[in-house]
């Protein structure tokens, strides 16, 4: 699937086909810039002094003997910083009521989490800079840390946030939303079966592999402030900072270079980056700050941190009747830019791919003396299918079915679709029937499960355990209106201009922004397909809104759902004007040209043809132009998306669990993935597998750990681990196509449906492995020791 | 992070990275491939004045047959040592350990010596050194001198090398006929530090084990003879049932610690679990 594709198919469409990322080259020779490698006359580099405590007063703070340093220029606190300190912004106030406290950019009098912003140096020498950070004087008085949730919500719970104007508690909100159908209790009294779950979806690090940088340059073109930043959001970061900063948003221009990963941790804008700028802003000197490792680990937003209480009830025969979800979701110490939207991002998702009559979902956010929360690969959506499927194996064992027969009784059948759910959305398209018929196949269930007998039976110490996930997720974020709705201050819409020069080459300008996806091929394609030209003469450009003015960039998997409308719309719109061109100079009317391969020609006469090409150089020369045709040839579009979409799946797992050990080894993983219409199946296969790899990692490797202190336990890579290609199997990946109907190429979106769906095929499958020995959960990350401890507990309370 | 500064000299023989060392004192570190000694500068966790590069001392490479032993030069990568055909041959075990020692960027540049003088409890090097009698030879000041691995490792991250010592080389007795080794490694992730580490070489003749050495990582300060399994292995029927019950006395005389990946009891159960798979299969069982 590598490969690209033999001369004689070079004449067909590039749409579907798997096509080498044009990115690539620059990216893997090392020609291309990365933040940290800008330099520029007259750069300061910023160190940043950051909290060691998790909760404590600022006693004394005094910056002044930094200056003595060599190489510094300047150092400030919250003190000598004034006004310039801004305040980072939270862009979803998710109820009228939410606690929103005060965030500035430097910590002023207390500190709220380890990482916490104190101080900052700024010297000629990186090296320098962070050296005299030493010699800043500061005292601590340390408070008792806020750690626990449901200690955070007790009475008489010391504060988070504590300001005059603060309710007295650490509760930041409680959202409620209730199901479309009849109450839950009402449910609750018609089932057989009650099944109740505790289970932690523990933080997670996003551990992306550049860390985050920035510089801010006051020396610009006219009175621009250039920004570069490693960052997902270069169009939301520059209204965001000229609201911060009070800079006018029409003299701030942000770059988002080629950007080394993100899973949502760079779907921020960061106190880092406000300081960068205010700095410069105020030294009148390009400013830069490039994060360490150990920085990334406690000053990048972290994701997940919900405990969920899941309730679910069924009949004897296995209907589902309803759930109901109670959530404490961890905000950490202060609200990012949708720090309380996140958990929420899930809510209409529990109820998975299952018809029920009732639903009933609550989340109170909570302030804790930890690393903020944001969002990460699926931002709501892991959570809520780990906590469905889960349940459903455990629902499965309570009522002795087999898991998959569960599913298949109460899923959506293809038939029903478009299905309205029980939690208000309307999924438009599926065929869960046809994913897990492939995915059964491929894997080989009968046969594993005979061998799951066979190592049962005969009592071997390594057992087999089979997990199921059939999951769907909500992707192409969003109608503006239902953003809205849900208080989110922005829209969801999607931009795109496409020109082609004169010289015949084009470029796709488009909103969204890269950061490893593969849109400069994938967009080339969809544009190529529709202009009959080469995938080659297409220039992606993004991520700069000095070129690329207007977007939503990227997070959530909208790009293609929202932006490859844009494209679609664009590219039509250009031939379209270029059609009455090419009708002016071949001298026929518009309906008499048909266009394709590149070229308009007359109908029945294959002699009269003008190619694209020519047509864009009289819009150029415009010597020769139609009445009322302006020069130019360029079209755009900017595109609200109709509604969601919906990808969905089938993964199926079977781990060998060493029951002597505890230690999990995943021996295979199966699955199947109806992301709708491919534009590019090799980079969707590479979506998919590295969302598998963050997913299998939430479930077995990854776990933020703090002591009761609230210092950071898991500080560095030794500690979180992140796993790497030698602990993964082989994928075995394919897909269904099944066209969304919400949009019209069909595409629903792939970035994090690996990410969601992978964590609780795992468990399941390690739960699947110990049941016989009477365990029913593991938490994660099911670590050999968790796993061991659960076995032994086990044992004792059946002996 | 980045490291506090420092001088930095490079060595061009033993007596010229010895002198650095006198000059230099407490404050004085020997860099050799540098794989420890870098991260711990970075976190600033170790803030020497000056760091004596050691990574070109011609005198510290090499791989030498003196007859009944094996002598490594301390400067060897440990991609050298696993590749080696007289280590393949004579001292298996060193070699199957050192394949299992981080990743292969990192086995290109860490080497024997730096690992055994930088004596982290999670190292399975010197567990291996401990278990098959390695003598390393040291040099300071006052010339040269050896010392036996049982008297090497003294409490976590310290030798009894003095300050202006430095390590030069290993050497590893052969084992002789009949003689059958495993490194039993349990990690959480493939390139991962070990959390308990098994070293055993059994001599078997027939259907009895003649004798048993056997080292365990990271079960204390530092690397742990399993002296009680050796003793129970001695002359005891090469058996599954028997190898079983003298792993039972593994964690003898060990001092297991509680981390954020396993606590000490874990730790010492997995002793015994390991001890007994790295035995079975060094025996041939």
């Amino acid at each position: 699937m590598t490969d690209t594709l033999p001369d004689s198919l070079t004449t067909q469409s590039p749409m579907g086909r798997p096509l080498r990322r044009k990115e690539d080259a620059r990216l893997l020779h090392g020609q291309t810039n990365w933040t940290d490698n800008i330099q520029l006359p007259g750069m300061l580099h910023m160190a940043i002094l950051r909290s060691p405590m998790a909760h404590a007063h600022i006693t004394h703070l005094d910056v002044t003997p930094a200056l003595s340093e060599p190489h510094v220029v300047a150092a400030f606190s919250a003190k000598e910083l004034g006004d310039l300190n801004g305040a980072v912004p939270c862009v979803w106030p998710v109820t009228d009521e939410m606690q929103a406290p005060a965030f500035p950019a430097l910590a002023i009098d207390k500190v709220r989490h380890v990482g916490d912003c104190v101080a900052v140096v700024l010297a000629t020498d990186r090296n320098a800079a962070f050296d005299a950070l030493e010699a800043i004087e500061i005292d601590y008085e340390a408070l008792p840390a806020v750690i626990d949730l449901e200690a955070a919500l007790e009475p008489g719970a010391t504060l988070v946030h504590d300001a005059a104007d603060s309710p007295g508690t650490n509760e930041c909100y409680t959202y409620h939303l209730p199901g479309t159908g009849i109450p839950y209790d009402e449910a609750k009294a018609k089932a057989d079966v009650v099944v109740k779950r505790r289970f932690i979806n523990q933080r997670l690090i996003p551990a992306f592999m550049e860390p985050r940088a920035v510089v801010a340059s006051p020396m610009g073109v006219s009175n621009e402030m250039t920004v570069w930043s490693a960052t997902q959001i270069p169009h939301i970061l520059r209204v965001l900072l000229a609201l911060v900063t009070g800079l006018p948003e029409n003299s701030l221009r942000i770059i988002a270079p080629d950007v080394g990963g993100g899973f949502g941790g760079k779907l921020q804008i960061y106190r880092e980056e406000i300081l960068a700028v205010q700095i410069a802003r105020h030294l009148g000197r390009p400013v830069k700050w490039t994060e360490t490792r150990s920085e990334n680990m406690v000053a990048t937003h972290h994701g997940r941190g919900q405990v969920q209480d899941i309730e679910i009830a069924a009949t004897k025969d296995g209907k589902l009747l309803g759930m109901k979800v109670n959530l404490l979701a961890d905000m950490g110490a202060y609200l990012q830019i949708i720090t309380p939207g996140t958990p929420l991002l899930g809510m209409f998702m529990y109820p998975g791919i299952y018809k029920m009559d009732a639903y009933d979902f609550n989340c109170v956010g909570v302030f804790t003396n930890k690393t903020p929360t944001d969002a990460y690969r699926g931002a709501g959506r892991p959570e809520s299918t780990f906590a469905i499927e889960r349940i459903m194996d455990e629902l499965a064992a309570e009522l002795n079915m087999d898991p998959m027969e569960l599913r298949k009784k109460n899923w959506i059948n293809h038939e029903d679709f478009p299905y309205a759910t029980i939690a208000g959305l309307v999924y438009d398209t599926g065929n869960y029937e046809a994913a897990t018929a492939k995915a059964i196949d491929m894997f080989d269930y009968a046969g594993l499960r005979a061998e799951q007998e066979r190592r049962r039976a005969s009592g071997d110490p390594v057992q087999l355990g089979i997990g199921i996930s059939t999951f769907t997720e909500m992707c192409g974020l969003a109608p503006s209106r239902t953003l809205g709705a849900l208080k989110y201050v922005a829209g969801g819409w999607e931009h795109c201009t496409i020109r082609m020069l004169p010289t015949g080459k084009v470029e796709l300008i488009t909103g969204t922004s890269p950061h490893g996806q593969g849109h400069e091929t994938a967009w080339s394609q969809i544009a190529a397909d529709i202009l009959g030209i080469d995938v080659d003469d297409i220039e992606v450009v993004h991520s700069d809104t000095g070129r690329a003015p207007y977007g939503m960039d990227t997070y959530g998997s909208r790009s293609l759902a929202v932006g490859g409308q844009a494209i679609k719309k664009a590219a039509e719109r250009l031939i379209e004007k270029a059609r009455v061109i090419a009708a002016h100079q071949l001298e026929c009317s518009i309906d008499d040209l048909e266009y394709a391969g590149g070229a308009f020609r007359v109908k029945g006469d294959a002699e009269k043809a003008q190619p694209l090409a020519a047509v864009a150089f009289e819009a150029f020369s415009a010597h020769n132009l139609p009445d009322g045709v302006e020069p130019t040839l360029q079209a755009e579009s900017t595109v609200d998306p109709q509604d969601f979409s919906y990808p969905h799946g089938t993964h199926l797992a079977a781990v060998e669990v060493d029951t002597e050990t505890g230690k999990t080894t995943l021996r295979t993983y199966v699955c199947v993935d109806d992301v709708g219409v491919q534009v590019n199946p090799m980079i969707v296969e590479g979506q998919v597998h590295g969302g598998l790899a963050q997913g299998i990692a939430q479930a077995m490797y990854e776990g933020v750990e703090y002591d009761e202190d609230g210092n950071l336990l898991t500080a560095s890579l030794a500690d979180y681990l992140v796993p790497s290609a030698a602990d993964l199997p082989s994928f075995t990946t394919s897909t269904t196509e099944t066209p969304s109907t919400t949009n019209p190429l069909g595409t629903k979106g792939v970035g994090e449906a690996g990410a969601i769906a992978s964590t609780p095929a795992i468990i399941n499958a390690i739960v699947d492995a110990l049941r016989p020995m009477g365990v029913n959960d593991v938490e994660m990350p099911a670590s050999p020791q968790r796993v061991w401890r659960t076995i032994q507990e086990a044992k004792a309370a059946t002996a | 992070m980045i490291p506090v500064s420092f001088d930095y000299v490079r060595a061009t023989s033993v007596a010229d990275a010895v002198a650095a060392l006198v000059a230099g004192g407490e404050d004085a570190k020997v860099l050799a491939g540098g794989q420890s000694l870098m991260p711990v500068l970075r976190l600033r966790m170790a803030a020497p004045t000056v760091v004596i590069d050691c990574s070109r001392v011609t005198e510290m490479q090499g791989i030498t047959d003196a007859g009944d032993s094996v002598v490594i030069g301390a400067g060897t990568t440990h991609h050298e040592v696993m590749n080696n055909p007289l280590i393949n041959e004579h001292t298996p075990l060193l070699a199957m350990a050192t394949a299992t020692v981080a990743d292969p960027a990192i086995r290109h540049r860490g080497t024997l010596g730096g690992a055994l003088a930088h004596a982290d409890p999670a190292g399975d090097l010197p567990a291996v050194a401990l278990a098959l009698d390695a003598v390393m030879t040291v040099v300071g000041p006052q010339g040269s001198r050896d010392i036996p691995a049982a008297e090497l490792f003294t409490d976590y991250f310290t030798t009894s090398m003095a300050e202006d010592e430095i390590l030069v080389s290993i050497r590893v007795p052969k084992l002789g006929p009949g003689w059958g080794y495993h490194y039993e490694k349990f990690q959480r992730t493939a390139q991962g530090w070990a959390i308990v580490g098994v070293a055993a070489a059994v001599q078997r003749n027939n259907g009895t084990i003649n004798q048993a050495r056997v080292g365990l990582t990271n079960m204390g300060p530092g690397p742990v003879r399993a002296s009680s399994v050796e003793q129970a292995l001695t002359n005891a029927a090469a058996t599954a049932e028997s190898v079983a019950a003298a792993a039972q006395s593994a964690t003898d005389g060990t001092r297991a610690t509680s981390d954020l990946h396993a606590a000490a009891d874990y730790r010492e159960h997995l002793a015994r679990v390991m001890t007994e798979r790295a035995v079975a299969k060094a025996a041939g069982i």
